[in-house]
């Protein structure tokens, strides 16, 4: 028989006993649901703890650095990389080739020194490094008072919790209660404080205001090595106070001071790596200790951190931790479609008993159709189909049905959340594939239940299955 | 005249040829032999009753010259087919298109309606559907239920139900037309209606017919030959006298 007539004779048979089909199918459609709202909610706590750690920027940084880099270049060496001579300077233009690569959102320098700050005419020594102007989403900063820099070139400051605690003279309370951030900022935001640094300047040229030198006028002469430091000063205001967990952010977390980075980046403040690179500067370009690379995708380090590689740098990344992560949503979902599956299994029992009772009540006209010329295939295929039918349809209610009831779980959840004045967040995901895998699975599962009536209902012995009323 | 054409075509002429066909089957310790060692053989176009009190192994051997069921020995040919070496999926496709049957119960398909019902084995043989719809309504036409297409089973007439099989059994043009009781449902007017039909096409198609029955007057006003069967065992076979006298018949079926 063809198809189409295959799936019109069956989509009668089911209109016949409506009742018992519309019974199994929605048993079907019930296991399905389970499945769904399994695996959606799998899919979206996946999703959600990416979203996290994509913000966090624990998990979607690659830190590159060169390989000349005295420290680095005996362990580099012992590995299989390229040899010395193939490696290459970190400079702007290799930045650059960085950020081309694909799935790279960013590549910024990591600016990062030890300088005085003044507050009030009382000195201050820390770390400061420089924030791109995409750390703006990073959570880190959610609880932060204040804002965040209003440019990338502005002269403005963000102090960490501990570094504010200091300039107001308040010593940290050991064991006690934390006094929150925002009676730490109050005094403070909108102040200014003094940076002094030294700038790392061509002594040809002539002093010129930082800012205005953004640019590598100042740098080519560097390949002379001819260069001089300069004390400088920069005033600072200060926008933000934000209380970082040291160990969200690996990078900048360890200062207590940021800056903008387009700012930091022309101020040309001596940082403790210049010495060694500048003799090899020979690009006129910049050169850079290290930088800090974004990928778009925790799942893409690897593919980003491979081309880097192969480009002649050395990279990190904490993309062990990711990946023992996604272990353990491979580990979850495996779980929750187990747990899924069970409904179906029990729905696919139902298909079983509702086919067999079909072939016992249609055995007559299994008969007419054996007697009339219907092959053992015909029938077999027949009782497949209504199988599949069945299949197909409990499958889409069920996605619907899947769907429904996880926006209804994550309402619920978000009223609770909200309720304990917690984030509500989407914890729910019904992706495409997700809804094509349910009904290809409820068909398949309809199918291997359809075997045994269909078998049966296909070695049916013509004569006796006539003289039967 | 040689032996050898005169040979070739009397093998031509024998439409099924069955040599001492066997069906036994086993109930509980009791081994039932509904059919023990019958040979007969009949002529393309000849319209042959079987005859035969209930339990005489009629239906049987309809049975298995319909492919339906296997003979426990012996052999059934049919148009050169040895039927009991065929593969259940040769024997599907021979009651599909070389056999049309008739049943004492009509066995129209509840859920469809006529059209359905006599287009269903153009779908088994898989026939497009616009030939299917041709077809078929050409054959309810020959039958006289045209109008009656869209209905269902239930909402016909004994008489229309069986003039509905008919025009089912014949759709795919089959050589040989089975029929089983086709008039035991029917008064006997509509059952005269139903004869004549089956003879129409027996004369007008030449077309084999064979009838099972237990009325012996309706063998004898429609059949060309009688073959009675008691136990299993063929007890008679003789042409049909009274039917070439074209004498009347009273209506009184006697007994086999």
């Amino acid at each position: 028989m063809k198809t189409p007539d295959l799936a019109e004779l069956a989509l009668r048979n089911l209109r016949e006993s409506l009742l018992r089909n519309s019974l199994t199918t929605i048993g079907i459609s019930v296991g399905v649901a389970s499945l769904v709202a399994m695996l959606s909610l799998g899919i979206g706590l996946q999703q959600l703890a990416s979203r996290r750690l994509g913000k966090s920027g624990l998990f979607d940084t690659v830190v590159v650095t060169s390989r000349r880099d005295l420290r680095n270049r005996e362990r580099s060496e012992e590995r299989s990389g390229p040899t010395p001579g193939e490696s290459r300077v970190l400079d702007e233009p290799a930045r650059q080739e960085i950020e081309r690569l694909p799935n790279v959102l960013e590549a910024y320098p990591d600016i990062r020194f030890i300088t005085e700050v003044r507050y009030e005419d009382k000195p201050h020594l820390t770390m400061i490094s420089a924030l791109p102007s995409s750390a703006k989403s990073n959570d880190a900063f959610d609880g932060m008072q204040g804002t965040f820099f209003s440019s990338d070139t502005a002269p403005e400051v963000i102090l960490q919790k501990t570094f504010a605690e200091e300039l107001l003279g308040k010593t940290p309370a050991r064991g006690g209660v934390e006094p929150p951030v925002a009676d730490v900022a109050k005094p403070l935001l909108g102040k200014e404080l003094t940076m002094r640094y030294a700038q790392r300047a061509a002594s040809l040229t002539p002093t010129t205001p930082p800012l205005a030198n953004a640019t590598n006028s100042n740098d080519s002469d560097l390949a002379g090595a001819a260069y001089s430091v300069v004390s400088r000063e920069q005033k600072l205001k200060i926008v933000g106070v934000a209380d970082l967990d040291p160990e969200s952010m690996r990078g900048p977390a360890r200062a207590k001071v940021f800056l903008p980075l387009r700012l930091a980046e022309s101020l040309h403040v001596m940082q403790p790596t210049d010495l060694r690179e500048i003799s090899q500067a020979a690009s006129g370009q910049p050169v850079y200790s290290s930088v800090s690379v974004r990928v778009k995708n925790p799942t893409q380090v690897q593919v980003v951190e491979d081309a880097i590689k192969k480009m002649g740098f050395t990279t990190f990344s904490l993309l062990d931790a990711s990946q023992s992560l996604r272990t353990f949503f491979r580990v979850l979902d495996l779980f929750l479609l187990i747990f899924g599956s069970l409904a179906l299994a029990v729905a696919s029992i139902g298909i079983v008993n509702t086919l067999v009772m079909a072939i016992l009540e249609r055995r007559r006209e299994i008969g007419i159709m054996k007697a009339i010329g219907a092959s053992d295939g015909d029938v077999k295929k027949l009782f497949f189909a209504e199988a599949g039918a069945m299949g197909i349809l409990g499958g889409i209610a069920g996605v619907a049905l899947g769907w429904a009831i996880g926006r209804i779980i994550n309402l619920a959840t978000n009223v609770y959340l909200r309720r304990e004045s917690l984030t509500p967040d989407n914890f729910w995901a019904v992706p495409w594939w997700l809804v094509g895998l349910a009904i290809g699975f409820s068909f398949l599962v309809s199918l291997v239940s359809g075997l045994y009536p269909a078998a049966r209902a296909a070695k049916l012995d013509p004569v006796q299955a006539l003289r039967y009323e | 005249m040689t032996t050898a054409p005169a040979l070739s075509a009397a093998r031509e002429t024998v439409a099924i040829r069955s040599e001492n066909l066997c069906r036994h089957y086993r109930m509980g310790e009791t081994l039932i032999r509904a059919v023990d060692g019958v040979s007969l053989d009949v002529r393309a176009g000849e319209f042959v009753a079987l005859l035969g009190s209930s339990g005489s192994g009629k239906s049987s051997v309809l049975n298995l010259i319909a492919g339906l069921d296997r003979p426990t020995s012996g052999s059934v040919i049919v148009q050169d087919r040895d039927l009991a070496k065929l593969s259940r999926e040769e024997l599907a496709k021979y009651r599909l298109h070389i056999v049309g049957m008739v049943f004492q119960s009509f066995n129209l398909i509840p859920s469809m309606t006529l059209a359905e019902n006599v287009e269903l084995p153009l779908r088994f043989a898989e026939v497009d559907r616009s030939r299917r719809q041709t077809l078929s309504s050409e054959a309810l036409d020959r039958v006289g239920l045209r109008a009656r297409m869209n209905h269902r089973p239930s909402e016909l007439s004994g008489g229309e139900q069986q003039r509905a099989a008919l025009a089912r059994a014949l759709i795919n043009r089959p050589q040989l037309l089975l029929a089983d009781e086709p008039t035991g449902n029917l008064d006997s007017r509509t059952g005269t209606e139903i004869m004549d039909m089956v003879r129409d096409f027996n004369r007008a198609l030449g077309m084999t017919v064979v009838m099972v029955t237990h009325e012996r007057a309706l063998a004898e006003r429609y059949a060309q030959r009688m073959i009675f069967l008691a136990d299993g065992k063929l007890v008679d076979d003789r042409l049909n006298d009274d039917r070439l006298n074209t004498s009347t018949i009273d209506g009184r079926g006697g007994q086999a």
